[in-house]
């Protein structure tokens, strides 16, 4: 019989802190195994089908004679989704799923914060997310001849950074706004889908869509931080954006802050609601 | 209110509901197989309907293929300036419309099974319960394909009254098209129930292998772009699945003379494609009988037929 090594406990009581940090390790640790070790069929379906999906955008481009960045705008958004789609279904639908499997309870009854909790799904789940991304964005850039033109690799890392601290701020609050929406929390994740990637331009400018489509889109973090990326990934194309790429960059930082503090907010609040209703544990809503 | 129990308890008043008259039809009582399919149909209606706001289920409903097809106006608009009125936009508008129903039937069936396993953890009862779990997924599967048909219909009126898709009484061809529609779905059904039964052995990211495969067959089956555009070898993959053949048939049969043609399909008549239809929905049917019974046996003997991955 094979003997499973449990990590000895911590000696030392944690608090503060150190226990926001213990606490997410602990949430990202059984995604990341659960994805490496134990069930690694998702490679298959999460990085060999979406390329296909992206190359069949890739084709719509060429049958109606686009210039060749288009092709480029395409891969970089394909390979965006994977972010997208770790935050609605990972992420903002993962307290009401852990709510219906009985884990909410006992996230609720340990001491460790809600948010870290959430940063740990985020951190777990980023292993599967970025290999898709990865995958696509490599794989597709090679099989159409993506020319890449950086102007600023700096800059790039901070439009990615900041997209990615906004995004799955964004993503902490929605778990708050999907676990009180009870059963229509799917609905609520598949009405985000398909048209999120129609007003954010994940497979065309975004300034196609008008400037106030694009300025109320902004406040999907990904909206900005594509528009950004493909003005630095292809430089010289700068007609193409929406706004200037510093001017998105400082958007985007007032965007993490603000998803951030409303998603403590929110979090704490649905918790204060749920234990005075309670409804915390509650199964059929 | 709907119950659904065939034989109604003594005392029992509530006036019938559809799926209970349904029921209580006698060669419905005799046959297992048709009160699992009802019963499928009705839990998976229930589910995808019912049990969420009338208003925000409609918007759902409506919302998602609108936008995907609305991702393909814009992306076309803004490469040819909004040249909607070229045979080659109707193409791929018609396509995508029509490629809500492949999407709901390939990944309905799958969504099911993790549905039922993972999240209302009713695998145990299901499945220890006298239903016949082949028929109950095809029932749950027409529950999706129902839903999938009214955003289709909305999406091609929507088409054809904003951006002149060239669909009239004289233009679709009525004998073909009835044709199509149910040859195609007997085959899309077919190919949705493999995946659905191989769902049975994945984790609970199983749930995307349907939205995944309809995704990868966008590429392939010439929903978007024809054929023609692809390098030749994917054309020969594109080939070998229905969804091409039911795409073509169908844009022929609405579209008419109106239809722009491509290469890849020029020496098949509609007679052919309604011939490989037929073969390819009796071929598809065949083996998902075979894999269900195989899927099933393998999950029953790994012990993960009320598996939870919930990580």
């Amino acid at each position: 019989m094979t003997q499973i090594k449990t990590p000895a406990p911590p000696t030392a009581k944690a608090t503060g802190a150190m226990l926001f940090w213990r606490t997410m390790w602990a949430r990202a640790y059984p995604r990341i195994v659960g994805s490496l070790v134990r069930e690694r069929s998702w490679l298959f379906f999460e990085t060999v089908l979406p390329l296909a999906a992206t190359a069949g955008y890739v084709f719509v481009y060429q049958a109606v004679g686009a210039p060749e960045e288009y092709v480029g705008f395409v891969v970089l958004g394909g390979a965006m989704t994977a972010f997208w789609l770790n935050i609605l279904w990972a992420m903002a639908s993962q307290l009401y799923w852990d709510k219906e499997g009985g884990n909410l309870e006992i996230y609720i009854l340990s001491p460790g914060p809600l948010m870290a909790i959430l940063l740990g799904m985020a951190v777990g789940g980023f292993v599967m997310t970025v290999t898709r991304a990865a995958i696509i964005l490599i794989v597709c850039s090679l099989a159409f001849s993506v020319t890449y033109t950086i102007s600023s690799v700096p800059l790039l890392i901070a439009i990615f950074f900041l997209t990615m601290i906004a995004l799955y701020g964004m993503g902490m609050m929605f778990a708050a706004v999907f676990l009180a929406s009870g059963r229509e929390a799917w609905h609520l994740a598949n009405l985000l889908q398909e048209p999120i990637y129609l007003a954010s331009g994940f497979y065309f400018p975004v300034r196609a869509l008008g400037f106030w489509v694009a300025a109320a889109s902004s406040l999907i973090p990904l909206t900005l931080g594509m528009d950004g990326m493909r003005q630095l990934l292809f430089a010289g194309d700068a007609t193409l954006g929406f706004l200037s790429v510093e001017v998105e960059a400082i958007i985007l930082l007032i965007l993490s802050v603000f998803f951030l503090a409303a998603a403590r907010f929110m979090l704490t609040k649905l918790e204060e609601i749920g234990r005075r209703e309670g409804r915390l544990i509650e199964r059929r809503r | 209110m709907i119950t659904l129990s065939s034989a109604r308890p003594e005392g029992d008043h509530r006036p019938m509901g559809f799926a209970d008259r349904l029921l209580s039809l006698p060669f419905v009582q005799r046959s297992d197989a048709l009160r699992s399919f009802i019963l499928g149909a009705w839990l998976g209606w229930q589910i995808e309907s019912n049990w969420a706001d009338p208003l925000l289920f409609a918007v759902y409903s409506f919302a998602r293929p609108l936008a995907s097809v609305m991702i393909l106006v814009v992306m076309y608009s803004v490469i040819t300036d909004g040249a909607t009125q070229q045979p080659i936009f109707a193409y791929i508008y018609l396509g995508n419309a029509l490629y809500i129903i492949v999407g709901g039937m390939l990944a309905g069936i799958s969504w099911a099974v993790i549905d039922d396993r993972e999240h209302y953890r009713t695998a145990k009862q299901l499945y220890t319960s006298p239903l016949v779990g082949y028929a109950y997924l095809c029932g749950r599967g027409a529950a999706r394909l129902l839903i999938g048909t009214i955003s289709t219909i909305i999406v091609t009126v929507f088409g054809v009254l904003l951006f002149g898709i060239p669909i009239t009484f004289g233009s679709i061809d009525l004998p073909f098209l009835i044709a199509s529609i149910v040859l195609g779905l007997t085959t899309l059904s077919g190919l949705g129930l493999i995946i659905g039964a191989i769902s049975f052995q994945l984790g609970r990211n199983a749930w995307q292998a349907g939205e995944l495969i309809s995704g990868a067959l966008y590429l392939f089956a010439g929903a978007l772009f024809p054929l023609d555009i692809l390098p030749p070898v994917l054309r020969e993959i594109g080939l070998i699945f229905p969804a091409t053949y039911w795409l073509e048939a169908m844009r022929r049969a609405l579209l008419g003379a109106n239809m722009i043609g491509f290469q890849t399909f020029a020496a098949l008549d509609n007679t052919a494609i309604t011939f490989i239809l037929l073969a390819m929905s009796v071929g598809l049917w065949i083996s998902a009988a075979f894999v269900y019974r195989w899927s099933m046996r393998q999950a029953r003997e790994k012990g993960v037929i009320d598996l939870e991955t919930n990580y």
